[in-house]
């Protein structure tokens, strides 16, 4: 996750993000966030224009999500992790 | 007065008078192709390598190799300018299908790695170029566009003079997204115009913040150094003028401009029909002028400059031995290659570059083939203002046509010279000879004479036309009738001679005379003196004998 200092915009993206890799990926997920004002070099080797931007490498292609990722449906689709339903038997 | 900051860019700082306005954004915009990024990216290099200001382009199109290989056609070394921090590149890429948008986000990704990149090189000039590309990669527009209004503003307190490119797109308006909305300080527009075939581009400076600038179009090429700008489009009509006259190369020719020959920094056409001596005659002027160890431009739009070298060298003009000293540079250039737009910026540039005292256009006349009488007259005179601010002196030829040259109404190209001489045909007893004589000539004394106009192995002279008893003599009637004087020269001669020895025959016979009745005049002389002695004598032996008789007496 890649954000420009704790704005506002990134705190909710952070919050956002944890709920939903607790909901769907319980400890099997790590976050790496890289602050832009500390290490500005590395937006460029990412291609980073708008932050907040959550980039996801693996599996390719490279997926991209910015914003406060406030849109659970999107993200999750952009992540790639689907929705676990409970069947009824 | 607004601080400027120069382009470097050939003519477009003369045209801002400076440059573009200093810690401020300027908008260049233009359809695909009409040199925007090689503007900026010229803009760039300059601005490093002859200013020694550090800038960042920020490429949002071209890849990195892409740009690298247009750029160094154009003989700027990106990497090494890269390699000593003076230029840094910055490709932004986005990619649309890797983008997913959820929610609010700023552009502050963007904002961090401009400024990174300002400041690890300490720019102070920077391109955004396009940025427009921006709204193909994220839909969210009322973001995008509250955005690149901080952006602008951002660029505004960091103190960089900044070019912004711009896309024109086909709804109107200078860019696809409006982008003259937020860049309102200084806007250039690029065109591509198409006319009978031909390209030409033009610049125009639509907008320039708290300054005076003029709002014509100015034309402009690309070459292999980049862009030229033709600063001139007006006739200020306020250069200093010179009065040193420069002589023609031919001395008889002088002798008519009031003895010493054209002002320099004057404007000379020599009109007349087909093969009358026009190029001879330049060619002429040329050697002169470099003789004189001056430089000469030789501009050709009909023959090839071997073919006009071989052509003067059967008259005894060596002209290549110019060329080899570095004094003369000669072009041929067909009038359809160009629009007439074009041939006036690449003469610029070859002026600028050459900077001779002598430029001559050999013939104008077939350039109306590219556009209107007017237009010519039009272009010729931007050409003639801007030499004579640098005091250069132009000489043109052209064929008489009516309609450029026309000797009866002084209309068309023959009222811009300062002088003009005019070579024309004599036709009489079956032969045809050349006449030249000087139709004006602005601000000397100059003979009214026609005199016949001849071409041999030793060069161009002048002769003076003979008045026979039935007019005016040429070619060889003239020959004819220079004998026929001679004969009577010769013949009067003879008979004066005649007449001499008669004189002198004559007068050897009067002086024996003369000399004889001397002879009888002194012979009688000494006879009268004879006989006066033997009076004296005797009036003496009287005396004496009276005397001695006296003498007897007294005894």
């Amino acid at each position: 996750m890649y954000i420009a200092g704790y704005t506002p915009k990134a705190v909710l993206a952070l919050d956002n993000l944890k709920k939903y890799c607790e909901e769907h990926l319980k400890d099997q997920y790590s976050i790496e966030v890289i602050d832009l004002l500390i290490h500005p070099q590395l937006a460029e080797g990412d291609q980073i224009v708008a932050v907040p931007t959550l980039v996801r490498k693996l599996p390719e292609p490279i997926r991209k999500i910015i914003g406060n990722l406030s849109n659970k449906e999107k993200v999750l689709v952009g992540l790639n992790i689907r929705q676990v339903k409970n069947h009824d038997a | 007065m607004l601080p400027k900051t120069p382009t470097g860019i050939t003519g477009l700082d003369e045209i801002t008078h400076g440059g573009l306005p200093t810690g401020r954004p300027a908008l260049v915009c233009g359809a695909a192709g009409s040199g925007k990024t090689l503007l900026s990216i010229e803009f760039i290099v300059r601005g490093a390598k002859d200013y020694g200001e550090p800038g960042v382009f920020m490429a949002f199109e071209e890849k990195a190799d892409e740009l690298k290989m247009n750029v160094t056609s154009l003989g700027f070394d990106l990497e090494k300018l890269q390699n000593e921090k003076l230029i840094k590149i910055d490709h932004v890429h986005i990619d649309r299908s890797e983008i997913e948008e959820t929610g609010e986000y700023d552009l502050d990704g963007l904002f961090v790695r401009l400024g990174y990149a300002i400041d690890s090189i300490k720019a102070k000039r920077v391109v955004l170029d396009t940025i427009e590309n921006l709204f193909a990669g994220l839909k969210n527009k009322a973001i995008l566009r509250s955005e690149l209004r901080r952006l602008f503003s951002w660029l505004k307190d960091k103190g960089v003079t900044a070019i912004i490119t711009g896309e024109k797109g086909n709804k109107g308006g200078l860019t696809r997204q409006g982008l003259e909305e937020y860049v309102s300080d200084s806007v250039i527009l690029l065109e591509n115009r198409v006319s009978n075939k031909i390209t030409t581009r033009l610049l125009r400076i639509i907008k320039y913040r708290g300054s005076y600038h003029g709002t014509n179009e100015y034309p402009f090429l690309i070459d292999e150094e980049g862009i030229t700008v033709l600063p001139v489009t007006s006739a200020l009509l306020n250069n200093e003028v010179s009065s040193e006259q420069t002589s023609t190369g031919i001395p008889a020719l002088d002798d008519m401009l009031d003895g010493k020959g054209f002002f320099r920094g004057s404007s000379i056409l020599i009109s007349g029909t087909a093969g009358t001596g026009k190029t001879s005659l330049a060619a002429v002027f040329a050697n002169e002028t470099c003789k004189r160890n001056e430089r000469c431009l030789y501009i050709a739009f009909e023959e090839s400059p071997q073919q006009i070298l071989r052509n003067m060298k059967s008259i005894g003009v060596d002209l290549q031995q110019h060329i080899n000293k570095g004094l003369l540079q000669m072009y041929a250039s067909r009038p359809t290659l160009y629009g007439l737009e074009m041939h006036l910026v690449s003469i610029y540039k070859k002026i600028r570059k050459f900077k001779p005292q002598v430029v001559i256009l050999d013939p104008i006349t077939n350039l109306v083939t590219v556009g209107s009488v007017s237009e010519v007259k039009s272009m010729l005179i931007r050409l003639i203002d801007f030499l004579q601010t640098e005091q250069v002196t132009v000489v043109f030829t052209a064929l008489t046509l009516n309609t450029v040259v026309n000797e009866q109404t002084d209309e068309g190209v023959s009222s811009l010279v300062d002088a003009w001489i005019l070579v024309r045909d004599i036709e009489l007893n079956g032969e045809r000879n050349r006449g030249l004589y000087i139709m004006k000539s602005r601000g000397m004394k100059h003979s009214s004479q026609v005199r016949e106009f001849i071409i041999t192995h030793d060069g161009l002279d002048l002769v003076d036309v003979y008045q026979g008893p039935d007019g005016v003599l040429t070619g060889s009637a003239r020959e004819a009738h220079k004998l026929a004087e001679i004969n009577n020269e010769a013949l009067r001669k003879h008979i004066v001679g005649k007449k001499d020895a008669e004189i002198e025959r004559k007068r050897k016979v009067l002086e024996a005379k003369i000399a004889l009745l001397r002879e009888e005049f002194d012979s009688v002389q000494e006879q009268l003196n004879k006989s006066y002695l033997e009076d004296e004598m005797k009036e003496e032996m009287l005396q004496n004998k009276s005397l001695q008789k006296n003498q007897k007496q007294a005894n």
